[in-house]
């Protein structure tokens, strides 16, 4: 088999998670999109794992080790992300990531909003809203 | 160009060894590179590459849906069908343990996890309007560009690249514990450290709300049902705003042990950790 044909789809799955990541607005798809950039680099490194394995005379099947050792850290990453999405959604009643925008810079920011949550916070939260609300 | 064609397909149907220095000579005096790949044309695909091509068709187009559709759990099922068409790639490149290991892990336990996920975070059933962001076109031409740059690179590099099919499996049961086991092993053990440390930040996670005390957690309870009605009376993202951040102000009047109690008994904290544990 021509190497071509693995890497070529390992790159168009590649980008198809890269539109995925930077267009879609939930945060669960986000993460499926995530899934889908680290199958195509699995993909890679089995396909030049095999063409290596062949072609040199002896191998340590590291390719195949890392595929192993990237779907194991593929699992602990999808874990630990849902927890966060998780959490998120607890506190804040939605998974969109384009409403986390409490570390976005505002025209007055004055740290976290865990401190500014009073009276005053509330203006300048209101207003960071509206501007990004005016600048997306 | 024909000629070269033609030796590749005497290449295919001969198999002794006088048909492949026939090829090679031919495409020698077409002055094309005289590499042992040469004898494999693109025009003459072996039955490994249509399978492989089909499979990477129906793959790409899995994935083309996930990340478009607007229906999120049909994102999620559309991601079954592209984990397992890279599975069936890994098992026409003769990696077998990995495209098991794929199977388990990725069909058997993420995708399920991401339903879950998708089912404590209420989305949606039907059409969601606001699956993609407002920056969707940027991300269009971002992803072209990098798939043009990439394809094009990938191609030009191996294009005289080939995989040699033939033989023992590549990716074997034992060729892979072998090589895991001898050469791997503190990586390996390494892994473990790290699935055990991921395991336990995700019950932290997901526990926090209920090891805080009530009056950090009553909050989040309200603005959460804040939110919620917000959403329901289809407001504006300027409206909701406010909803959630006056909230805390209405807190410590009326309603401390209900929503208390509420924040306590959420199924999506009291589900999440036998799930997450168990895929993990």
């Amino acid at each position: 088999m021509h190497l071509t044909y693995p890497a070529v789809l390992s790159a168009l799955l590649f980008c198809t998670g890269l539109y995925g990541v930077l267009a879609r607005r939930n945060a669960i798809l986000v993460l499926m999109s995530v899934e889908l950039m680290l199958n195509a680099v699995n993909l890679n490194l089995v396909a030049f794992d095999v063409w290596l394995s062949r072609a040199a005379e002896e191998t340590l099947h590291s390719g195949q080790a890392l595929t192993l050792f990237t779907i194991a850290i593929a699992a602990a990453e999808i874990g630990i992300g849902l927890a966060i999405v998780l959490a998120v959604y607890r506190n804040r009643g939605t998974s969109d990531i384009d409403k986390l925008r409490d570390t976005a810079e505002g025209p007055d920011s004055d740290g976290p909003d865990s401190d500014g949550r009073g009276t005053d916070g509330l203006d300048s939260e209101a207003l960071a809203a509206q501007k990004a609300e005016a600048t997306a | 160009m024909s000629l070269t064609a033609a030796a590749a397909t005497v290449a295919h149907t001969a198999t002794t060894a006088a048909g492949a220095t026939v090829a090679h000579t031919a495409t020698t005096a077409a002055g094309a590179t005289t590499t042992a790949a040469d004898a494999h044309g693109f025009l003459s695909p072996t039955g490994v590459e249509i399978a492989f091509l089909l499979v990477g068709l129906v793959t790409l187009g899995a994935a083309i849906v996930t990340v478009t559709t607007r229906q999120l759990v049909h994102a999620a099922l559309w991601l079954v069908v592209a984990l397992g068409g890279l599975a069936v790639e890994y098992l026409l490149l003769t990696a077998e343990f990995i495209a098991w290991v794929q199977v388990l892990i990725y069909v058997g336990s993420v995708v399920v996890l991401l339903l879950f996920g998708l089912m404590l975070t209420r989305a949606p059933i039907g059409r969601s309007p606001d699956a993609d962001s407002g920056n969707r076109w940027a991300a269009l031409t971002v992803a072209i560009a990098s798939a043009a740059a990439l394809v094009w690179v990938v191609v030009d590099a191996f294009r005289t690249t080939w995989i040699d099919l033939d033989g023992a499996a590549a990716g074997s049961t034992e060729v892979t514990g072998k090589a895991l086991f001898q050469n791997w092993v503190l990586p390996f053990e390494a892994l473990s450290v790290l699935l055990l440390a991921a395991l336990v930040g995700a019950i932290v996670l997901s526990r926090k709300a209920k090891a805080t005390p009530a009056t950090a957690s009553t909050p989040s309870g309200l603005s959460v049902s804040a939110a919620r009605s917000a959403k329901a009376a289809n407001t504006t993202p300027a409206n909701e705003t406010p909803a959630t951040e006056t909230a805390p102000n209405e807190m410590p009047a009326t309603e401390t042990p209900d929503s208390g109690t509420a924040d306590n008994g959420t199924p999506a904290g009291a589900t999440a950790d036998p799930d997450k544990g168990g895929a993990l």
